[in-house]
């Protein structure tokens, strides 16, 4: 090799290895920053998420505790029996202000007794102090056991939203000073009896499953009605879009043929996915209410919309996975005898199961979380009965939680907004469950080849 | 060319026609990829198409199991008969079509399911075993007749994909004839191959001749030479050149034959 002459035009004499040139340097410099950008955008995104769940807990997780006081009840006969016989016809006219009353002498000798001073402290902060809902039950308590008349009972008594309030840390004594629907005696109260003892805190099982309430009582208001609803809804589009979806895909991508026809069908799929969930809406009430004449606020309606809204995405991403089955397990199966369909069913579908499982579900919980097409077709209705079971659930009045949510949002009340940010972490609950069994039935199903 | 084993293999002079080729042309949408052939491919015989890429040989060869029926812009004219059946009959269902004509594909494709299933796959979808005895039989004669039965009969309930690719090949040639096919279609069954299982293939393909047509495409010549008793050459979508392959390798009769076994062209 010595006799061959060295090539004539290097551009630098003696490069070393160990010192980068100036094109290097630049290539590496960005390379350096195309890094730091991808870091940084990723550290936006994650502090927005970790910002929004702490908020989100911040200000919901006191929803799913409920504050009780725990003071011995005299059932008066005088006020639930007066007439003193015990027949039930009777007591029944007994109204629920009456039971009211009950729980107000209660906590008025409960304070006399145990010898608690509070300045300033007045009737209204006695008959504010419960819960409106603490009557009624008591009050059910008593008609269904009227043997319970002239004794004294000691259950937990649920609180009025402005004392859970107190507890939780969201009403101050001076904001409760300047809140009409409480003072800063009540306050006072309320701390008194907490540090006696007679305070109890619970997991508030009522926020699961008990239904709405009226504005007055959100310490009883519930997710009852709105986790059936959608629950029914879930039900009806996964019956619905999830066959119409997969078979869709199936014909569109594995028999049909390719023309014109298919062509404007696959477009229209396409777009369909990209219009707003609000014209769904709008086409259910127009297609489903007011044309075919199904019932206003029912999880039936809802669950059409929903399908219609679900299936453009179910398509897209089952034929994204038929067609990412490689063309060579086609060949050996038709190479081998199989027809087009057992082809398809035999190998095809088994290989693209975890690709329409993962879709199918992600479409799910995209659905899950729609509000605006619901809110259309009337889910937005205060609803406070059950759905009966299906399938003539399908029909009665129901709720679903993200509408429950932006419900909630609308009242008044803190407790509300609360209870609404308490709704959300239900509702984020449910959505990363649908996310874990994507991901869990995508590594079951997955194969190589 | 001067393989040893090409003078010891003769046609047998009594050996029946299978497939009786006329006037085949293959068109996709405007182009047109095979023009006119006409062959007869004989039974219990090997015969191999040689030719340079896109010459259409693999098109002629997918022809023979109506495989290009899959491709939506394919047409295929003329007339292809299968012991005097024309195939391309409307009232022919491809699906006994390719029972009959099996095929091996390039590159080794098992489906991702165990060696045992990869095998009863074809007989069980044609309902050729009555009960588990019989298919498990079938299995393993497929199994011994591609020469992998006693490196997989330990672990038939394996997946196919973890096999070596050598093995894989022998098992989609094992699944091509649980079928009991008659003819034997390969694509260029050994190009993903290395010279070690393309041996043992080439060794398969020649024990295959006693039960079967072998129609083989390859784009090596020595192969050709080593494994095949009649040879087609293709041309820019002429059947340029078919005869005995001694007589191809040795005398071809047409310039261009000639230039590409001398590796002029190609």
């Amino acid at each position: 090799m010595s006799d061959v002459a060295p090539t004539p035009s290097r551009p630098t004499p003696a490069r070393s290895l160990l010192v980068e040139d100036a094109r290097t340097r630049r290539r590496n410099a960005a390379e350096r920053r195309f890094r730091a950008y991808g870091v940084i955008a990723i550290a936006i995104a994650v502090a927005g998420l970790a910002f929004l769940l702490f908020t989100i807990f911040r200000d919901g997780s006191s929803a799913f505790v409920q504050t009780y006081v725990k003071i011995p009840v005299a059932i008066e006969a005088s006020v639930v029996d007066p007439e003193g016989n015990g027949d039930p016809a009777e007591m029944q006219k007994i109204l629920t202000m009456s039971y009211g009353r009950l729980l107000e002498n209660a906590l008025a000798r409960h304070i006399a007794r145990n010898d608690i001073q509070i300045e300033g402290l007045e009737d209204a902060d006695l008959s504010t102090f419960f819960s409106s809902q603490a009557r009624a039950d008591l009050r059910r308590a008593v008609l269904a056991d009227p043997s319970l008349v002239g004794t004294v009972v000691e259950h937990p008594v649920m609180t009025s939203s402005r004392v859970d309030g107190m507890f939780k840390g969201r009403v101050s004594r001076a904001s409760a000073a300047i809140d009409a629907k409480t003072s800063a005696a009540q306050y006072d109260l309320a701390m008194a009896l907490g540090a006696r003892d007679d305070v109890r805190t619970t997991f508030n099982w009522n926020f699961i499953i008990s239904t709405d309430s009226s504005d007055n009582r959100p310490e009883a208001a519930g997710l009852g009605v709105a986790i059936i609803g959608s629950f029914y809804m879930m039900l009806i589009v996964l019956v619905l879009a999830v066959p119409i979806g997969v078979a869709t895909s199936i014909y569109l991508e594995e028999f049909a043929p390719q023309n014109r026809l298919t062509d404007v069908i696959e477009v229209n799929i396409s777009n369909l996915a990209a219009v707003p969930s609000i014209v769904f809406g709008i086409l259910g009430l127009a297609a489903f209410i007011n044309f075919m004449g199904l019932p206003r606020s029912a999880p039936i309606v809802g669950g059409l919309v929903l399908t219609l809204m679900t299936l453009p995405t179910i398509i897209i991403s089952t034929r994204a996975a038929l067609k990412a089955v490689p063309p060579s397990i086609r060949e050996a199966a038709l190479g081998v005898g199989a027809s087009r369909m057992q082809m398809v069913f035999h190998h095809v579908l088994p290989l693209a199961m975890p690709g329409i499982l993962t879709g199918t579900i992600l479409g799910l919980a995209q659905a899950l979380g729609e509000t605006a097409p619901l809110m259309l077709i009337g889910m937005v209705a205060f609803v406070t009965t059950y759905p009966a079971a299906p399938p003539e659930g399908f029909f009665d009045p129901a709720s679903a939680l993200p509408v429950q949510v932006f419900n909630w949002t609308q009242r008044a009340d803190p407790a509300f907004f609360e209870r609404a940010s308490g709704a959300i972490i239900v509702l984020l609950a449910f959505l990363l469950a649908m996310n874990l069994l994507a991901i869990y039935l995508r590594r079951k199903f997955e194969r190589r080849w | 060319m001067d393989d040893v084993r090409l003078a010891e293999r003769g046609v047998d002079a009594d050996a029946k026609v299978k497939f009786e080729c006329r006037g085949v042309q293959v068109h996709y949408g405007e182009k047109q990829a095979l023009k006119d052939v006409d062959a007869d491919i004989l039974d219990r015989t090997v015969t191999a198409f040689i030719g340079p890429s896109g010459c259409g040989k693999s098109t002629f060869l997918r022809c023979l199991n109506r495989m290009n029926d899959t491709v939506a812009s394919a047409r295929v004219d003329g007339r292809i008969l299968l012991e005097g059946e024309d195939i391309y009959d409307a009232r022919v269902d491809p699906v006994q079509l390719r029972a009959r004509v099996g095929m091996v594909f390039q590159k080794p494709n098992p489906f991702p399911k165990s060696i045992y299933d990869n095998v009863a796959y074809g007989p069980k979808i044609h309902g050729m075993a009555r009960n588990k005895a019989e298919l498990d039989e079938i299995v393993e004669r497929a199994l011994r007749g591609a020469a992998l039965w006693n490196e997989v009969k330990d672990r038939l309930g394996e997946t196919g994909t973890g096999l070596s690719g050598g093995q894989q090949q022998r098992l989609c040639i094992a699944r091509a004839v649980a079928t009991a096919p008659e003819v034997l279609l390969m694509d260029e069954p050994c190009s993903a191959l290395d010279p070690i299982a393309t041996a043992q293939v080439e060794e398969l393909i020649d024990d295959l001749r006693e039960s079967y047509s072998v129609v083989i495409v390859t784009h090596s010549m020595q192969q050709a030479a080593r494994v095949s008793q009649r040879t087609a050459f293709f041309h820019l979508g002429n059947l340029v050149e078919y005869g005995d392959t001694e007589q191809i390798f040795t005398n071809p009769q047409d310039p261009r034959t000639e230039s590409y076994i001398s590796g002029k062209i190609g």
